[in-house]
């Protein structure tokens, strides 16, 4: 007779059957743990008569936002274009901020690493200092700088002409919008087009590193000379500030709560990158360095083809951390107002007493944003490793 | 950092409390079994509630909280405070995380329903203002256009703000601060042109904040209507119920013209009303399920509501003003208590 039940023959003793056991298990657990807390969450607020789902976002926010990042908002919109406006704000501030923190970060690394003694101490100090205070400290210090010693509109500071430096912020002339600029962006995008193709040429058609092609140089050159070129032919008409009334017009301005927030981030951050780079480039060990040196390979080349290469695979994965540490930090801008989205996010919970609502919102973006960076970093991670990086 | 994790505290309390039954304990069970009332109120606004060289907490809103503890334990003493930020103070009440919230806040139909709150009256009638360095020279809201705006976010205020601009078609650039400290220094400062808020709280930071009172002036326009009451949770009647007539019997004690100095004597008033009022006849305070001299205690310890007044606010320059009683031409009108 066949048994009913080939299956039932699975237990616990199979280590295979096991682990699907205790996994289902797990996986049930999660599971009632969520609905408990779901279900939990909806009977409080039933019981507590307080509105709760997402129709909220589509209703008028009825508050105005300081400064908006490429699109325009105001009090007549929905909550969800201020959640949008919020988070265009966390954009600007985290991309700008981890671009530049790299930066200094990388060259107060190098100067740690220095042979001059007082530029390797100046770096060390650097660290230390930075690295050892809160950001909300620095935070607080960096914008009561800019807003208790810079003068009033009327009486702004003028260090170049057109640009203007009060508590209000920096006011600088742009060039007004033309026709032309559209053709601008495309030339640049075919800039960046023929530039990687030019890379692609120069890799494969390599043989040694002394035929190389000025990759550099070329592809700078087709990014830059392309839009530039066009840029000259253009017509060209600035948008100058100038006080009229309270504040500067026209032009285009940075805000005081941009500028403060933006510097605590780039120079607490760059404290944290800067030991990263110096231990990086610490492992790699003594020897490659003399060998490139026995090679006669200048300074640079030795840098660019022996040292970073093999520090980028230490470098690397940490950076991701700082990165994601940097968009988290951004969110401390409430303390500051600079219209973040937590900031926009806990004025719109504060309006609704949505606030499961709200807190959901904020965890699925920051959740997102951290995970799409560290999805980006793990795909260069993974091509220093394999391709041994071409820095 | 700290403060502003309240208001995610309580969301994960709303996650994880069990629900109330039906039919359950009373905010009013709980408060007595506990031993006090915790009090959310203002991180510190002078008049309203605010801290002394002490310690101790003073202000208006904080005589609401303190007669309630002496209705309720016949000790005005038996009060807990938890300051809280605008953005704070509504999932610190949903949440329980404090029993009453006196804290200036605006009574709208918005709150009152969709955030699960019940008000329970106007303990000061108040209207948004706005407050210019005097060296600017301004004399009207309406010549505001373009200005830069300190403003508290989470606020009556900030929406005010926005639609008074909008109605009159002008442009401003809000600046916001979650802290009423941190508002200001930028205000002081000269970040902003301006500082918006319900009247009494310019009044109370001109007294009590200004580098120099002098340099700043409050344009005549008042923009909105501010009733600042205390709130409780919805849905606790019996709650509601004590902390409405606590409120109430302050208003009507300065009406019947019983003080905290000579309610005493008052105990054997021949006044059928007073009599009432201080628990020698009738058994008003056993309808509320506490103690029957639970008006007498209240006055006694925390006075009436034109004693609060007098105490806390004129001295900072506050005018009664249509806070004065109905019967002297303001709108301070408590139903009868019998």
């Amino acid at each position: 007779m066949l048994n009913p039940f080939p299956r039932l023959a699975c237990s616990l003793s199979n280590e295979r059957c096991r682990n699907v056991a205790y996994q289902s298990l797990l996986a049930l657990a999660v599971g009632l743990a969520a609905w408990y807390f779901a279900a939990n969450a909806a009977a409080n607020l039933q019981e507590r008569n307080i509105a709760s789902g997402f129709r909220f976002l589509w209703r008028e926010a009825g508050f105005e936002i300081s400064e908006t990042t490429l699109f325009s908002y105001s009090a007549a919109d929905t909550y969800l274009r201020a959640l949008a406006v919020g988070l265009l704000n966390t954009f600007r501030v985290a991309v700008v901020g981890i671009a530049l923190a790299t930066v200094l970060g990388s060259v107060i690394g190098l100067a740690r690493l220095s042979r001059n003694w007082l530029l390797a101490k100046l770096a060390a100090s650097y660290v230390e200092l930075i690295r050892n205070v809160p950001l909300l400290v620095q935070l607080f210090f960096w914008y009561s700088i800019i807003t208790e010693n810079l003068p009033a509109p009327a009486q702004a500071l003028n260090p170049l002409p057109g640009v203007f430096l009060s508590n209000r912020g920096v006011a600088f002339p742009v060039p007004r919008p033309h026709s032309a600029y559209v053709w601008i962006g495309a030339a640049l995008m075919a800039g960046v087009v023929l530039a990687i193709m030019l890379k692609r040429w120069a890799w494969h058609g390599r043989q040694g590193m002394d035929r190389r092609f000025p990759i550099i140089a070329a592809g700078a050159a087709a990014t830059i000379g392309f839009p530039l070129a066009l840029y000259l032919g253009a017509p060209l008409e600035w948008s100058r500030p100038a006080l009229t009334g309270f504040n500067f017009s026209g032009g285009a301005a940075l805000s005081p709560e941009f500028a403060a927030l933006l510097a605590g981030l780039i120079i607490y951050t760059a404290a944290f990158v800067a030991e990263i780079v110096r231990a990086g480039i610490m492992a790699v060990d003594r020897g490659q360095f003399e060998a490139a040196d026995a090679l006669g390979l200048s300074s640079r080349q030795t840098m660019r083809f022996v040292i970073l290469p093999q520090a980028l695979r230490v470098i690397v994965p940490p950076m991701t951390s700082q990165y994601l540490n940097l968009t988290k930090n951004s969110s401390l801008a409430v303390a500051i107002g600079y219209p973040d989205l937590v900031s926009i996010a806990n004025t719109m919970m504060n309006q609704t007493g949505q606030a499961i609502e709200g807190v959901a919102i904020i965890m699925l973006v920051y959740l997102t944003i951290s995970l799409t960076i560290a999805a980006f970093m793990n795909w260069y991670n993974r091509r220093v490793l394999q391709r041994g990086g071409d820095a | 950092m700290i403060a502003r994790a309240n208001i995610y505290i309580g969301v994960v309390a709303l996650l994880f409390l069990a629900p109330q039954r039906a039919g359950a304990q009373s905010t009013v069970d709980a408060v007595k079994s506990k031993g006090f009332i915790q009090c959310g109120v203002n991180t510190g606004l002078a008049g309203f509630s605010q801290p002394d060289s002490k310690g101790e907490w003073r202000g208006i809103d904080v005589d609401l909280c303190r007669a309630v503890a002496a209705a309720v334990f016949g000790d005005g003493g038996k009060v807990r405070y938890t300051p809280l930020t605008a953005q704070q103070r509504f999932t610190a009440l949903q949440s329980g995380e404090v029993d009453i919230l006196s804290r200036n806040t605006t009574w709208t139909i918005s709150r009152d329903t969709s955030l699960g709150l019940n008000f329970v009256g106007v303990n000061y009638y108040d209207g948004q203002g706005f407050m210019v360095p005097k060296k600017l020279n301004i004399k009207s809201t309406k010549q505001l256009n373009g200005a830069t705006v300190c403003v508290q976010p989470g606020t009556t205020t900030e929406l005010n703000l926005a639609d008074y601009f909008r109605a009159n078609k002008m442009k401003f650039k809000p600046v916001v601060f979650e802290k009423l400290e941190e508002a200001l220094h930028a205000y002081f400062a000269g970040r902003c042109d301006v500082f918006t808020t319900d009247v009494s709280g310019l009044v109370a930071v001109r007294a009590s904040r200004a580098p120099s009172a002098a340099d700043h002036v409050i344009l005549p326009e008042v923009i909105s209507k501010e009733p600042l009451g205390p709130a409780v949770r919805h849905g606790d009647d019996r709650w509601f119920d004590i902390v409405k007539w606590s409120l109430f019997a302050m208003i009507e004690a300065e009406e019947l013209g019983l003080t905290s100095a000579n309610v005493e004597q008052n105990l054997n008033s021949s006044n059928p009303v007073i009599q009432r009022f201080v628990g020698a006849t009738g058994d008003v305070g056993k309808m509320l399920g506490l103690d029957n001299r639970w008006a007498f205690n209240l006055v006694k310890q925390v006075g009436n509501y034109g004693e609060s007044f007098k105490k806390n606010l004129a001295p900072l320059g506050f005018d009664r003003g249509i806070n004065k009683l109905w019967n002297q031409g303001g709108l301070m009108y408590a139903p009868p208590i019998r």
